[in-house]
């Protein structure tokens, strides 16, 4: 198949495009798709969309095939893990981690457990209470974090659709944004 | 314990006894549990199934609360007395599908079921007559306590109890509470009840049948979210909440018997007339007969009949407790016929 653009190349990259409720094909090229990717990228979807409101290096941005995340003791991948809704063992909770704060605070508007622990474990330890990982690592305020590093962080929150702390990266981007051009340093 | 002396008893929770039994006819705790170093049961191959089902049987048989508790290889069933089990509320619908090492174990009583190789390893359910959650979930905690002496449960300190499903980690806990409510539905205020129950975490369900319609308004009230909330505090909230319900319930009723006295007593007596004449009969007609009739033995228009006999009938005039009774397979027309007769019967007898 030829490139829907050029009409010269090889088309190997095929996108669908819906706008105002029509759908269309596209079958490209490599070099046209580059030429036409600044065009393209809003509507690829809430993980484009976040990422071009903060203007995020054109390299870190998630390619289609991104997540090979695969469970050591059962095999479950994630891409699986999300198609079918189930884990494939208690192991597959370490492995898909960072994904599931997210995912429990939609389902259960939190990520932490509370009640009762089994009564025979071994080695018992302390009740751990509410950990507030995603906000610890989003304390608000102008302390010095470099803009590369949290662009670099809101790049693989997208790449695991952490699309909550997504959104908080995204805002504290800004706000330095905003800070280093109200000072003069943007 | 024999299968088939389940026929013959009424379940307990069915009884019509407890708090609230004219408006609550049972509360349940389910719990979801996996064994520590198994796979999912999804993702388990056979091997792995059957051992599940060995280790989970030692456990469970030598627990206090399963003495003289019938134990049940599902394979071994036909589909009618899987369906039968699926309409006790001893098993669920998944449990009846694929049945290879898939068991249930249930007590005599039939207040405690343990299921086996469902979604996970273990579905442990406690279910009690009337508004009576903290009395179910004490049995539970009971239970499992006896388990854990032989089964490590997969638990992390940060998520609590790992299930299959994401919706059910953390506590694992799913407590329901089984609810009649003709008066609240007669008055029109269901959709905003079913509203506002839904943004304090809760699920409506109907009970009867499949999918949301409640037959009979019958509904069943459950919490949604497994994370964050204690199991006590998930059972105090349900019970709070379900107690709301039955005073509105209660004043319902009151503007029915007071404003509306001649319309409702037309109406629950009629039913009561249809049901004592008719000679063919749906399950879906029946169940909302019954429901008019239950409302009448609450409302004190109808004397003849108790909650508990209600009940019961309720429970028997389903597809395959019905043909459980007769002995026999039946067709669909076959059983509006049988349905009828049996209710006449019942009806006519005094106990």
């Amino acid at each position: 198949m030829l490139c829907d653009i050029c009409k010269k190349r090889e088309a190997t990259v095929h996108l669908t495009e819906v706008i105002n409720e029509e759908v269309n094909e596209l079958h490209i090229c490599e070099e046209c798709a580059k030429s036409k990717g600044a065009q393209m990228q809003q509507h690829f979807g809430i993980a484009d969309l976040l990422s071009g409101l903060v203007d995020l290096p054109h390299d870190s941005l998630p390619k289609k095939k991104r997540i090979h995340i695969k469970c050591p003791s059962c095999g479950m991948s994630y891409n699986n893990f999300k198609k079918i809704g189930r884990f494939g063992c208690a192991d597959c909770y370490e492995t898909f981690k960072r994904a599931l704060y997210p995912l429990f605070k939609k389902i259960h508007g939190v990520s932490y457990r509370a009640g009762k622990e089994p009564g025979n474990r071994e080695n018992k330890r302390p009740l751990s209470l509410k950990p507030v990982i995603a906000k610890k690592a989003l304390k608000p305020g102008p302390d010095i974090e470099d803009p590369q590093a949290l662009k670099a962080r809101l790049a693989r929150a997208i790449e695991l659709e952490e699309f909550e702390e997504a959104a908080l990266l995204r805002d504290k981007i800004r706000a330095i944004e905003m800070h280093d051009r109200e000072t003069g340093k943007g | 314990m024999k299968f088939n002396d389940l026929i013959e008893q009424t379940s307990e929770w069915l009884k019509g006894t407890g708090p609230e039994s004219d408006i609550v006819i049972s509360s349940r705790i389910r719990l979801a549990r996996n064994i520590d170093g198994f796979k999912f049961v999804d993702w388990s191959d056979s091997d792995m199934k059957e051992k599940v089902a060995k280790i989970s049987k030692q456990a469970i048989s030598l627990n206090s609360h399963m003495k003289d508790s019938l134990y049940i290889d599902m394979a071994d069933l036909s589909p009618l007395d899987r369906r039968f089990l699926i309409e006790r509320h001893l098993i669920s619908r998944e449990h009846a599908v694929d049945a290879q090492y898939k068991t249930v174990f249930i007590s005599s009583n039939e207040i405690v079921s343990i299921m086996v190789n469902e979604e996970d390893h273990l579905r442990l359910q406690v279910i009690q007559s009337g508004l009576a959650l903290n009395g179910a979930w004490k049995i539970m905690k009971n239970i499992e306590k006896g388990l854990e002496k032989k089964l490590k449960f997969a638990f992390s300190d940060e998520w609590g109890y790992l299930t299959a499903c994401p919706t059910n980690t953390g506590t694992g806990l799913r407590a329901s509470v089984m609810m009649h409510l003709p008066a609240i539905v007669i008055t029109s205020q269901i959709n905003n009840l079913i509203n506002a129950l839904s943004k304090l975490g809760l699920t409506v369900r109907g009970f009867f049948g499949e999918g949301t319609i409640a037959a009979g308004n019958f509904f069943q009230i459950s919490n949604q979210v497994t994370m964050g909330s204690s199991e006590e505090e998930i059972v105090d909230n349900l019970t709070r909440v379900v107690k709301q319900i039955v005073s509105q319930e209660r004043g319902s009723r009151r503007f029915l018997r007071v404003r509306k006295k001649d319309i409702i007593e037309d109406r629950i007596s009629r039913a009561y007339a249809t049901l004592e004449a008719a000679h063919i009969i749906t399950s879906g007609e029946t169940i909302d007969l019954l429901s008019l009739v239950r409302l009448g033995i609450g409302l004190g228009i109808i004397k003849e009949l108790d909650i508990h006999k209600l009940n019961k009938l309720l429970m028997l005039i389903q597809p395959a407790h019905l043909q459980k009774l007769a002995g026999a397979e039946s067709s669909s027309s076959e059983r509006d016929i049988k349905r009828a007769e049996l209710i006449r019967e019942r009806l006519k007898t005094k106990d």
